[in-house]
């Protein structure tokens, strides 16, 4: 079980020690927020699952092809 | 086809006008990680072999400034996956099993491995053994390689599209090898000519900025060995991107030679084809190719297209009017003109609809293989039905002719940098040093404006035209999701450089550096 407690004590101690890495994070986790609540929720629906009868996606898509 | 005629043109371009974008921004953090991840292994592996504390400082002040455009890159690529289910729902459907694998792999890949190691590297000096240390490194810098891989390999296969068939019951292409698709000779080519471009980006990128250490007199040891050290990897990764990029011209000409027609404005060809170093060209204009031998002004270097094309001095390379019309290839087989591909492509179209109504309306076997033999033997046109006129087969050549006189032209300037740099490193070519920082982003985003407006119109080579692959939405959603982007991009670059240009302000920790002696 050391090896677990080195792990642990790995990257406490590196989140703890972090200085420039505080913003890097901070501005991760901004963009990670904008990317997959705001984007995705809002601006990037799938369009098929939108526009298709579920279990006829093949039908949709064939129709588009025509 | 009234179902396409209803497709709003204007959506396709911003369609790609936001994947272009999306891209190219999503490149601009890339490359510089993939160059740095290999001096930063360098620099550590000088000093775990000399055991002297100044490559150790030198491998920390570049891993930072690695980790600040890691962390501003990650997750810039995300976006991409989720244009392809909004803005190109049919592409993403029919091509998402094999698209798709790739990406998955290289999600994980990704994820684990990069992310286990970037940890032991940041936070693991003093707590791992030096050997340990020094094997997360170089695993960190691999991860982000074989990620690009994965990328490239998907990216490869719209080029040119193996390891599949066509399954028109669910109307899908399916994947029939992982290896085929994996380990195509246009996915080697990419990756391997990718990745030493981002190695010349990060080597341009370590003799800039060392420059200007020693143009402000700061560091100068640590400027002047890192500048070394950055000037011959760049130097040997610039000697080996010269043979990639032979062999990826040999390639591309078998595989696409519209795209590599459309890079040369070679209208008409033939034999003895020589490579164009410049000529007229309205950039702002499509040519006359269909009237005109070849563009005005013309410079060239005899038979060097040939040779680049075909490894044969006198071999024959096809212009965008050859292409049109048909051509014979050297191996005896003929290429068919563009009327007989569209015929064959609207072939492809009419059966698939038949043998969906057939299996729907319960018809005979006979019919069904009847319509199935039609699809199969068809397929390769497929995207070609349709296609209404010649012109929409020909990519925008200005953008492909100077994209590509940009990317040759940036590397030999950098190949000129690097000899400059380690003979005599003056202040004029510290000053010279310092501006092909952008201009190296400037010459790896051309290479991409290359392969991908070379491409055109086909978002899979041959089977898809972007305005098929698009998805039926209004262009003012796309246009708004353009903007945001534009936005929400130049911000994160903003910061990126704002936060990068402190860090090498603030530069190497200088009380450790005393160390060194």
């Amino acid at each position: 079980m050391k090896w677990l407690h080195n792990i642990w004590h790995l990257y406490r101690d590196g989140f703890r020690n972090m200085t420039l890495g505080r913003t890097l994070w901070a501005i991760i986790l901004v963009k990670l927020f904008i990317i997959f609540v705001v984007l995705k929720l809002f601006f990037f629906p799938n369009y098929i699952k939108e526009h298709a009868r579920e279990g006829h996606e093949a039908d949709f898509v064939a129709t588009q092809l025509k | 086809m009234n179902q396409l005629l209803n497709i709003d043109m204007a959506m396709v371009d911003w369609a790609r006008a936001q994947f272009a974008l999306t891209a190219i921004y999503h490149w601009l953090f890339v490359p510089l990680t993939l160059g740095l991840a290999v001096v930063m292994g360098i620099m550590e592996t000088l000093y775990y072999r000399t055991g002297k504390e100044f490559w150790k400082q030198t491998a920390k002040f570049w891993q930072r400034l690695f980790g600040i455009n890691f962390a501003m890159g990650v997750a810039t690529g995300i976006i991409l996956e989720f244009e392809f289910g909004t803005n190109w729902s049919n592409y993403s459907y029919l091509v998402g099993d094999i698209f798709g694998a790739p990406l998955a792999v290289e999600g994980i890949v990704a994820f684990f491995m990069e992310s286990t190691f970037v940890a032991v590297m940041f936070f693991g000096w003093n707590k791992v053994s030096k050997g340990f240390h020094l094997a997360s490194t170089w695993l960190t810098g691999l991860g982000a390689t074989i990620s690009a891989w994965w990328i490239l390999v998907a990216n490869s296969w719209m080029q040119y599209p193996v390891g599949q068939s066509f399954n028109p019951e669910t109307v899908r292409n399916e994947m029939t090898s992982f290896a085929d698709v994996a380990l195509s000779p246009v996915a080697v080519d990419k990756f391997v000519h990718t990745v030493l471009s981002a190695w010349v980006l990060g080597a341009v990128f370590v003799v800039g900025v060392s420059s200007w250490y020693l143009l402000k007199k700061r560091h100068t040891e640590f400027a002047t060995k890192s500048l070394r050290l950055g000037a011959i990897f760049g130097l040997i990764s610039s000697a080996l991107l010269m043979l990639s990029g032979h062999h990826s011209a040999y390639t591309v000409a078998q595989t696409q030679p519209m795209k590599l027609a459309a890079m040369e404005a070679l209208y008409k060809g033939g034999t003895d084809q020589p490579l164009t170093i410049i000529a007229g060209i309205n950039p702002f204009q499509q040519p006359d190719y269909e009237q005109a031998d070849e563009p005005p002004l013309k410079l060239a270097v005899p038979y060097a297209l040939s040779f680049l094309a075909t490894n044969d001095m006198n071999g024959y390379v096809p212009g965008i009017r050859d292409i049109l019309d048909g051509y014979t290839k050297a191996d005896g087989t003929v290429e068919p003109s563009l009327e007989e591909k569209i015929e064959r492509g609207q072939q492809a179209i009419t059966a698939l609809q038949e043998y969906r109504k057939a299996k729907a309306d319960g018809a005979s076997d006979s019919i069904v293989n009847c319509e199935l033999s039609i699809i199969n033997s068809n397929m390769p046109y497929f995207g070609y039905g349709y296609v209404q006129e010649r012109s929409q087969v020909v990519p925008y050549i200005p953008v492909c002719f100077y994209a590509f006189r940009v990317m040759v032209g940036g590397g030999c300037l950098f190949v000129l940098l690097f000899i400059i740099m380690l003979w005599k490193p003056k202040a004029w070519a510290q000053w010279l040093s310092l501006l092909c920082i952008p201009v190296a982003y400037i010459v790896s985003e051309a290479g991409w404006l290359v392969a991908e407006f070379g491409r055109q119109p086909w978002t899979i080579q041959d089977m898809l035209p972007t305005w098929v692959g698009v998805s039926e939405l209004g262009s003012s959603a796309v246009m708004t999701t353009f903007l945001l982007f534009l936005v929400l991009f130049t911000a994160l670059l903003a910061v990126e450089i704002s936060i990068m240009c402190r860090a090498i302000k603030a530069g190497p920790n200088p009380a450790e550096m005393k160390n060194e002696k």
